[in-house]
């Protein structure tokens, strides 16, 4: 098991002329291959803040963020693309892109100035497809499919990127229970079969406890991370929401309304 | 695959349309010229009447290529801006470029009067106008990067277009007060937009700005994909966002900027052209639209020069109005037809 990613002392937020608004302080996290680890906090909190900063979009006000023990500060765009893939909830642009071309474009940082793919590139991409196993969407346009069947195409492609770390910011958001679940568990299936370390924010929080190999758990005190059953044991669930009406129920794993 | 196939067909029917109607354009006009003088004129020897030679070599030819030029320019820089501001209708056109250049053009035809007279002589020569528009464009095509940063809504691009077209229409009211019947007549012929009176030495000029612009775009291809995704993907991808916008923007502006200072303002064949390409080849790949886009730019404008000339007739229509008339029921269809929109 091999660190990908850490963080040093980190501290994250935001810096304006006069003021400086901290978020976080004091992140030393620690992301390894074949895990997958979720991030999971209220609305507002600074996830989106937390995954800009470590992905290099952000500066961190203060500490370091390292990539393959190389400060993320310090890559090139194309280096940095070529270690770290990204799926966002950003809807797509309108385009006539098929579900091929557009896992396809995952190639970009290894094709020449025109983006010819070679055989490699055709062959990557083929196998993102069948491990996400969408290859008989492939000639469809990305238009024509659902919801569910479009976070795996962006899921393909950040894998085509061929990446040894994927970030997904709450790629279960618009899906039922069902695509939900079918998700996390290819998000996990994925770890396993390539090593690649997977991080993902989400609020489903109960699924997240059951799946995930580790989390990370952000509240206006502290960040932490740990397995889901260590953070159970410590009651680091309960000061998630601050609501007298909302509980956690250790045993069962999940949060109860009273 | 099939679709290799049939791109394959498409682009062997395509040349061959081109150079149909590049023969075409030269054919036909106001004076019947037999097809064997034609061919005698083009490959150098002599037709039977020498009047019938001048004719092509200094008149049908250079409007020829200049309808080549001005077409594959303004599609291929309407194609940039579509993808580059994620707008569909976006075009030089109805973002307002050409309006920039008609301004800049406005001020140095117009308010030529109120210059010294030896800088009269350098605003009205050709290099003062073509330096005037491509100022007046860039200018636009700036003030519209800087609201599409602000805005996020696409919309807000297309009514600064607009306010922008209508803004030169004042601008140039209150100029024309103050400028003499044959100034006025000048601006209003260049408004009108012409292909056909381009000397040779002055289309050098505009295939080297065209060259410069197709090349840039032909650069651009790669980020324009990326740019499919949205300018998040892109840059998680390697782009180099700020740079290849810079020469997107660059090639745009010199694209439309030296088209229209030297053919007028020429309404969209920017904002149609790249659409029917898209519609054709149902693709969103930038390496096969530049060369499908290339090839319709320069046959739809060869097409439009020939109906503004139809044999027979004495007079030769303003370009422009022939463009709109074709352009404007593409632009409905299409907006009507939404799902074709990509």
């Amino acid at each position: 098991m091999k660190n990908i990613l850490t963080t040093s002392n980190l501290n994250i937020g935001y810096k304006s002329k006069k003021t400086v608004v901290t978020i976080a302080e004091n992140l030393n996290l620690n992301l390894s291959s074949g895990k997958l680890i979720s991030l999971i906090g209220a609305n507002g909190i600074g996830k989106s803040t937390l995954l800009r900063t470590i992905t290099g979009i952000q500066h961190p006000l203060s500490g370091n963020v390292y990539l393959n023990d190389i400060n993320i500060s310090t890559y090139k765009p194309l280096d940095l693309a070529q270690n770290l893939s990204l799926v966002l909830t950003e809807k797509l642009p309108p385009s006539n892109l098929s579900v091929f071309e557009l896992v396809a474009l995952g190639r970009q940082p290894y094709t020449n100035w025109v983006g010819t793919l070679t055989d490699t590139d055709i062959e990557k991409v083929q196998e993102a497809l069948r491990l996400t196993q969408i290859e008989n969407l492939a000639h469809k346009k990305h238009y024509e499919i659902s919801d569910g069947q479009l976070q795996k195409v962006l899921i393909a492609r950040a894998l085509a990127q061929d990446t040894p770390l994927i970030i997904l910011d709450e790629p279960t958001t618009h899906l039922d229970l069902l695509h939900k679940v079918s998700l996390f568990k290819l998000l996990k299936k994925l770890t396993q079969e390539t090593q690649k370390c997977i991080l993902f924010s989400t609020h489903d929080i109960d699924l997240a406890i059951q799946l995930s190999d580790e989390m990370i758990i952000m509240t206006p005190e502290n960040v932490v991370q740990d397995e889901p059953c260590n953070l159970i044991s410590n009651g680091s669930f309960a000061s998630l929401f601050k609501d007298e009406h909302i509980i956690f129920d250790g045993e069962k794993g999940k949060f109860i309304v009273t | 695959m099939a679709n290799k196939k049939r791109n394959t067909i498409l682009f062997v029917v395509l040349s061959l349309g081109l150079l149909l109607m590049f023969f075409a354009s030269i054919s036909l006009g106001s004076v019947t010229i037999p097809l064997k003088d034609v061919f005698e004129s083009l490959t150098g020897g002599h037709a039977t009447k020498s009047a019938w030679e001048y004719i092509i070599i200094n008149y049908r030819l250079p409007k020829a290529i200049t309808a080549v030029l001005v077409g594959t320019g303004l599609s291929i820089s309407g194609l940039l801006m579509q993808t580059l501001f994620r707008n569909p209708l976006a075009g030089p056109y109805v973002l307002g470029l050409s309006s920039g250049a008609s301004l800049g053009v406005a001020f140095v035809i117009l308010g030529a009067g109120f210059l010294p007279s030896f800088l009269r002589v350098i605003a009205l020569s050709s290099y003062g106008i073509v330096i005037a528009s491509t100022f007046g464009s860039t200018l636009v095509l700036l003030l519209v990067l800087v609201v599409s940063q602000r805005l996020r809504d696409t919309m807000a691009i297309l009514i600064v277009g607009l306010m922008f077209g209508s803004f030169t229409t004042a601008i140039v009211s209150v100029l024309t007060y103050f400028s003499t019947a044959e100034q006025l007549q000048k601006f209003t012929f260049w408004s009108m937009g012409s292909l056909g009176n381009l000397s040779w030495s002055t289309i050098l000029i505009l295939t080297f700005c065209v060259g410069i612009g197709l090349l840039l775009s032909a650069k651009s291809i790669k980020p324009l994909n990326a740019l499919l995704l949205g300018e998040n993907y892109a840059k998680s991808m390697g782009l180099n966002f700020k740079q290849a916008r810079l020469i997107i923007i660059f090639a745009t502006s010199i694209l439309s900027g030296s088209i229209t200072a030297f053919a007028g303002p020429i309404a969209f064949v920017g904002l149609a052209v790249p659409h029917i390409a898209k519609l054709v080849f149902q693709t969103s790949n930038h390496t096969i639209l530049f060369w499908s886009t290339l090839f319709f730019g320069s046959i739809i404008m060869l097409f439009c020069d020939i109906v503004s000339q139809m044999p027979g007739f004495d007079v030769t229509l303003p370009i422009n109005a022939i463009t709109s008339i074709i352009g404007a029921p593409v632009v409905i269809w299409l907006l009507v037809r939404k799902r074709n929109f990509r």
